[in-house]
């Protein structure tokens, strides 16, 4: 345990979520509390209005300004925990409830104490058993240490389902309703779980508020860039050495992350950054890149829910985004007309491409792309639109390959 | 100003608003309407509130111009 108090205090250098981790089993609430110590008393919301925080889950939301909201709604709030992180490519929030599970908790427990909420509800994906158990272990610790009598924890399991993480399909969810998204207004933060104004915040977003609610938000913004500071966990995978997760200063290089994960395993021809709903970068232009999201968004991307996936080139982008979009389409809340039938007919599309058959789509594709986003009760068809009008962008060699009926790739 | 907004959850694609506003609205090619967000000048909110009152789901709906959104 003397190892861990020699980090006591987090300078500015990582780890700062994943410091303390050990491999073997999650950080016990002792260990815990003796490297990070007690929650303190502080103006939560104002720390992290000054930190700069954005919320971690993929929207990139200030979550100052989100806690602002909740704190000035008159009824009594609660608070959600959303570490359901449906995205096959993601990993990180399963990694910090597994490992530091006590951080999660904290962040949560510090958000209702500063909102006034009892509840905070800690919300797992349905195949997450091992982070859920450690979770469920984490609550029994704390309450049977009478941590924080005013807040009562609560463990609850998505369905498995990717929409059901979106914010208004898990209120509806912890309502007793289906997981499925709701029309907006009314947003979480105006009528949320049971009625009540609720914050939902992403699992490391909520680990990163535990730490700025103990350092303040000037040691917070001692790493990362000046729009978009701290660190963030990243999910890497595809043609590297040691897929994993990974901490980063936001602003690192995508070549420096990448050494970090023990190099490339092949010749990289694009990068997926984001996720599903996000962004294809073709390779050449992507190395240099810096990861945050002012340096991202001229190149139309973000690091959405911290996704890095490389595709190596050997492999057809359009065959991956094709099956990616036929998954995406698939798991389309089944509610909303442009979304249902929209979806379907791009993956038909894309499949139609990628199996090169010699029919163009491109001008049908282009339509149905124009026309889907915007038009869902959730960002479901957007991030998806996102998506496949990136591939038709970075791999558009290889679609007119196919035209000509054939693939770069080692087609299975 | 008001603007036209579609439920997109409620609405089945019955398509009578855009009959009854081809102004604002148009159908896709799966029948679900796509809304043209700019305001309804006055001199169709007459048309706008009938093809609101016509939505056999109540999807269509005729709101004063969207609040800044304060949380996605």
């Amino acid at each position: 345990m003397s190892a861990l108090a020699d980090d006591a205090l987090p300078a500015a250098r990582l780890p700062r979520l994943l410091a303390g981790l050990r491999l073997d089993r999650a950080v016990s609430l002792d260990e815990h509390l003796a490297r990070l110590g007690p929650l303190p008393r502080v103006d939560l919301v104002a720390a992290v209005e000054a930190s700069g925080l954005r919320g971690r889950g993929g929207g990139g939301f200030p979550t100052g300004a989100k806690l602002r909201a909740v704190a000035a709604r008159r009824s009594r709030p609660v608070v959600v925990a959303n570490a359901t992180e449906a995205e096959p490519v993601c990993a990180k929030d399963e990694v910090l409830l597994r490992h530091v599970p006590h951080l999660v908790l904290d962040g949560a427990v510090a958000a209702a104490a500063a909102l006034g909420a009892r509840e905070a509800i800690v919300v797992v994906g349905a195949d997450a058993a091992d982070a859920h158990a450690e979770v469920a272990r984490a609550i029994e610790a704390r309450a049977q240490r009478r941590l924080e009598p005013e807040v009562s924890l609560r463990l609850a399991v998505a369905p498995p389902s990717f929409v059901a993480g979106e914010e208004t399909a898990l209120v509806s969810f912890l309502s007793g309703r289906a997981a499925k998204p709701t029309f907006k207004p009314p947003l979480p933060f105006e009528r949320g779980v049971g009625g009540g104004p609720t914050l939902v915040q992403n699992a490391e977003t909520l680990a990163h508020v535990a730490l700025i609610s103990r350092f303040g938000p000037d040691w917070f913004r001692a790493i990362g860039t000046a729009d978009d500071p701290g660190s963030a966990l990243l999910t890497v995978s595809g043609a590297i050495r040691r897929p994993g997760v990974y901490e980063i200063a936001l602003g690192t290089r995508l070549v420096d992350l990448l050494a970090e994960a023990g190099g490339v395993t092949a010749t990289p021809q694009a990068f997926l950054l984001g996720g599903y709903f996000g962004t294809w970068v073709d390779a050449a232009r992507a190395q240099r890149l810096e990861l945050s999201a002012e340096a991202l968004r001229p190149v139309g991307a973000s690091l959405g829910a911290g996704a890095v996936v490389v595709l190596p080139a050997s492999a057809c982008g359009l065959t991956e985004t094709a099956r990616i979009a036929r998954w995406l389409a698939h798991e389309s809340a089944g509610q909303c007309g442009p979304c249902v039938h929209g979806l379907a007919a791009v993956a038909g599309a894309l499949d139609r491409l990628a199996a090169c058959d010699g029919k163009d789509m491109r001008p049908q594709l282009a339509r149905w792309l124009r026309q889907i986003e915007g038009r869902g009760a959730c960002r479901h068809p957007d991030g998806s639109v996102r998506l496949v009008a990136s591939a038709l962008d970075v791999f558009e060699r290889e679609v007119r390959q196919h035209l000509r009926g054939s693939c770069t790739g080692n087609v299975r | 100003m008001k603007t036209l907004r579609v439920n997109p959850i409620a609405c089945d694609g019955h398509g009578l608003c855009a009959e009854l506003l081809p102004e604002r609205i148009t159908l896709d090619e799966w029948g679900y309407p796509i809304v043209d967000p700019e305001p309804i000048p006055g001199s169709l909110e007459l048309h706008a509130k009938r093809a609101v009152a016509a939505c056999p789901t109540l999807a269509l709906v005729l709101a004063r111009a969207a609040r800044g959104a304060v949380a996605r």
